[in-house]
């Protein structure tokens, strides 16, 4: 994991450099030369605001990185094609239901049981007349709408029941004979998971039940990432670097650790056995921190790398705008280097989002492993954890 | 943040789908997929083992087929071995048995012989002597058929005594 940041890190910092070389002599367009290349990041279908004239890449790249209300396919603006999304809002007034395209890509307001607007990607309730966001009423809201995010785990799950719906029945079709198709492609990796995720963190005997959860967490995050890697509709959306998804996945394995977890790591975890009584007054707060530590890490690391991802690639992609709107020459140079870094990064995506789904299960079965541990000798315990890890 | 701000919509929506699809791919595809997987490994499992024994039988048989072979092939010398001493043995009974009767009829042959020889001479004996005794009876018959023959004999004889 370490690793994947480091190589993130070093990116960032050749990005920085191509800053710093090219800008020495590249920084004297002309003001009417200028304006004649911004027009171009808008002709090669990116988003640029349109208030101002220059391209913003930092909002572009969370723009694209972040949830929104409707689900952009091309073009910007005015122009840009989305498919609408229905917007649920629950207030103190109760439901209202109903289409992203009222808010005409957010130049509209739409008049339900308040005013709301979109206003800098989130709902907001807003004063039409003063032009101005009503924060006391935003409060009231609470946003339930299928966003950008909600339809892409959607679609990701759907994938998912038809895939294996299919090969489970393939089992059957083909019963005890060698897998085929679509079969010979996921067995490897149900068998991966189950020898090399859950036998060996888990243990022989008890594998089994956490089998379906560990199975689904692993193809659900491998699912979206991969989806996330495909630049078209359905694809493209940043999932698994969405927080909310990362907390809920780190939320299942933390309570399915608490409904497993047997007196023998609860004693674990407020009264370290053979531990002196001054010692365990530091220890215990350290211990229950990392009961919640555990799962807040898992969720942190699947939502950085994801969205480092993302994040990384846009990046190169938003240097050849950068450059271009300084000499258009110079766009279409550091073109051909960005394609080739974005590929390389491209490639290295591909290993980052089976490796998150693989870490992701990996830790989770260790977790559900000591959780369900029952320990031998209270004197042996250290030597339990070094065995544990055989 | 944006980025780094839950939305609770999503999380609300995620924690209700991904509760369901656990539920629906555990009931429809873990549970067959897994049991299938197992139920196949040990089927596999079962039958190499299987292949194993036949090839340990195989090899049994094989061992257990030379050893007949061995065996039967020794049988067959001893047999062939047998059955010319028998045949030397009754070639050599036979002769001998052969030679014991032409013994014994010779014997029996020659004492015929020796018998039927005896009886011979014996009957030439007695013929001889009666033949004898006829002879001298027709000699003394014609010798002292007369006076005078009478005379001369017992003059002849007289002269012999005469002479002692």
């Amino acid at each position: 994991m370490a690793n994947k940041i480091n190589i993130s890190k070093h990116f960032l910092l050749i990005v920085a450099l191509f800053f710093v070389t090219f800008t020495s002599f590249a920084y004297e367009p002309i003001d009417a030369e200028k304006h004649e290349n911004a027009a171009e990041p808008k002709e090669q279908g990116e988003k640029a605001h349109e208030e101002s004239t220059t391209f913003d890449a930092g909002k572009m790249i969370l723009e694209h990185v972040a949830d929104s209300h409707d689900w952009h396919m091309w073009g910007e603006g005015e122009h840009s094609v989305s498919i609408p999304l229905p917007i649920i809002i629950y207030s103190d007034k109760g439901f209202d239901v109903f289409s992203s395209a009222q808010f005409h890509h957010g130049h509209a307001s739409f008049l339900g049981k308040y005013n709301y607007r979109l206003h800098e990607g989130s709902l907001v309730v807003f004063d039409d007349i003063t032009g101005t966001v009503d924060e006391e009423a935003t409060l009231k809201l609470t946003d339930f709408s299928v966003t950008k995010n909600v339809a892409s785990m959607l679609v990701t799950m759907l994938l998912m029941l038809w895939v294996f719906i299919t090969v489970a029945k393939a089992y059957k079709n083909n019963q005890g004979k060698a897998p085929r198709g679509l079969q010979s492609f996921v067995e490897p990796l149900i068998i991966f998971v189950r020898d090399d995720v859950a036998k060996p963190s888990i243990g022989d005997k008890r594998y089994e039940k956490f089998m379906p959860f560990l199975l689904t967490v692993f193809f659900f995050i491998m699912f979206s990432n991969y989806l996330g890697l495909i630049p078209v509709f359905p694809g493209g959306v940043n999932l698994t670097g969405s927080i909310s998804i990362a907390m809920v996945l780190a939320g299942f394995t933390l309570l399915i650790t608490f409904v497993v977890a047997n007196k023998h790591y609860w004693r674990h975890v407020f009264a370290m056995p053979g531990v002196p009584i001054p010692v365990l007054i530091i220890l215990t707060p350290i211990e229950i921190l990392g009961v919640f530590l555990r799962p807040f890490v898992l969720m942190i690391r699947l939502f950085a790398n994801i969205t480092a991802g993302h994040i990384i690639a846009l990046a190169f992609f938003s240097l050849i705008f950068i450059f271009g709107e300084m000499n258009t020459g110079l766009g279409f140079g550091v073109s051909i280097f960005s394609l080739v870094f974005t590929v390389f990064m491209g490639f290295l995506e591909l290993l980052v989002a089976f490796l998150q789904a693989y870490v992701f299960t990996l830790l989770s079965a260790i977790y559900f492993g000591s959780a369900i541990d029952e320990g031998h000798d209270v004197h042996n315990h250290v030597d339990d954890h070094a065995l544990e890890k055989h | 943040m944006e980025l780094v701000k839950p939305s609770i919509g999503l999380i609300f929506w995620m924690a209700v789908s991904f509760s369901i699809i656990l539920f629906l791919l555990k009931k429809f595809a873990w549970k067959p997929i897994l049991g299938m997987i197992k139920e196949r490994e040990q089927s596999i499992e079962n039958a190499l083992a299987a292949a194993e024994n036949a090839k340990e039988e195989m090899k049994a048989l094989q061992s257990n087929n030379e050893r007949i072979l061995v065996e039967a092939r020794a049988e067959r010398d001893q047999l062939l071995k047998d059955a010319r001493e028998i045949r030397e043995k009754m070639i050599a009974d036979a002769k001998g048995l052969a030679t014991k009767e032409g013994e014994r009829l010779l014997t029996i042959a020659r004492d015929n012989i020796q018998n039927e020889k005896m009886a011979a001479i014996t009957e030439l004996k007695n013929l001889v002597a009666s033949l004898s005794i006829e002879i001298a009876e027709k000699i003394l018959k014609s010798e002292l058929s007369s006076d005078e023959k009478q005379k001369t004999l017992v003059n002849t004889l007289l002269k012999d005594v005469n002479l002692n």
